[in-house]
């Protein structure tokens, strides 16, 4: 039983992943905002090329990886604060964390298809 | 004891109507709770119908120009689009203006409420020019 259960430490590592994955989302934001905005003008064929490439599916699956990652921290601090009595809060847990594995399954379908 | 503070009923519990029409919020509140309204709602249709309208633009020719030439030009799609737009904005400049806090910018009273109305004023803008290249 060498758990401490006290201490400023706790909740750091969830402080952290919001962080990181804000600045990778953000970053795939700008990239995505150039690339449509600013190439050539879209059509399917354009569309469909942009997202068959290697460095463009990574980098979407590392988006979506992050935005499950934010979205879940998001979401149970919500849950943590406005959720009750605690039955209903479990339940939209299990509820969200079943949502975001789908965003993640549908994702991944998209990019490999 | 003030006698004033005294005869106030106490606890106050923070309702919704108080928090709209008695309890006048800083700017930098509205930011934040913003912030979580936002991203409940990107999280929260949102980001399922994103991935139903990419699902649908890349999974055929067809596809693709029957969002582009029918679903966008529907009232309602435009509408929704409009709401992600802002919901994306927002959450995006709310998010930058945290990040800068959290290095210790802009943390003095007087930064902090000029950032906050700058992060409404974009995220405004924003969706404003996003909504004149939609129609």
């Amino acid at each position: 039983m060498d758990r401490v259960v006290v201490g400023a430490h706790y909740g750091l590592g969830n402080f952290i992943a919001q962080r990181v994955t804000a600045v990778i989302m953000a970053v795939y934001s700008v990239i995505m905002l150039v690339v449509v905005m600013g190439g050539r003008p879209l059509s399917y064929a354009v569309w469909k090329d942009l997202f068959t490439q290697g460095w463009m599916r990574v980098a979407t699956l590392l988006f979506a990886i992050s935005l499950a990652w934010h979205a879940w921290i998001g979401v149970k601090e919500i849950l943590i604060d406005y959720a009750r009595p605690d039955s209903l809060r479990f339940t939209l847990h299990v509820i969200f964390a079943l949502i975001i594995a789908a965003y993640l399954g549908w994702t991944i379908q998209i990019l490999w298809r | 004891m003030s006698t004033a503070a005294a005869k106030k009923p106490r606890p106050k519990y923070l309702s919704l109507s108080a928090l709209l029409f008695e309890i006048r919020m800083p700017v930098t509140a509205w930011v934040s709770g913003m912030h979580r309204i936002s991203g409940a709602l990107l999280v929260f249709p949102l980001a399922a119908w994103l991935l139903y309208l990419l699902d649908m633009s890349l999974a055929s020719e067809q596809g693709y120009n029957h969002v582009r030439d029918v679903y966008f030009k529907h009232p309602v799609v435009k509408l929704g689009l409009l709401v992600f737009v802002w919901s994306y904005a927002h959450h995006f400049c709310a998010g930058i203006r945290f990040l800068l806090l959290d290095l210790n910018k802009g943390i003095d009273k007087q930064p902090a409420r000029v950032s906050s109305y700058v992060v409404f004023v974009a995220s405004v803008l924003i969706t404003v020019y996003f909504g004149w290249r939609l129609w």
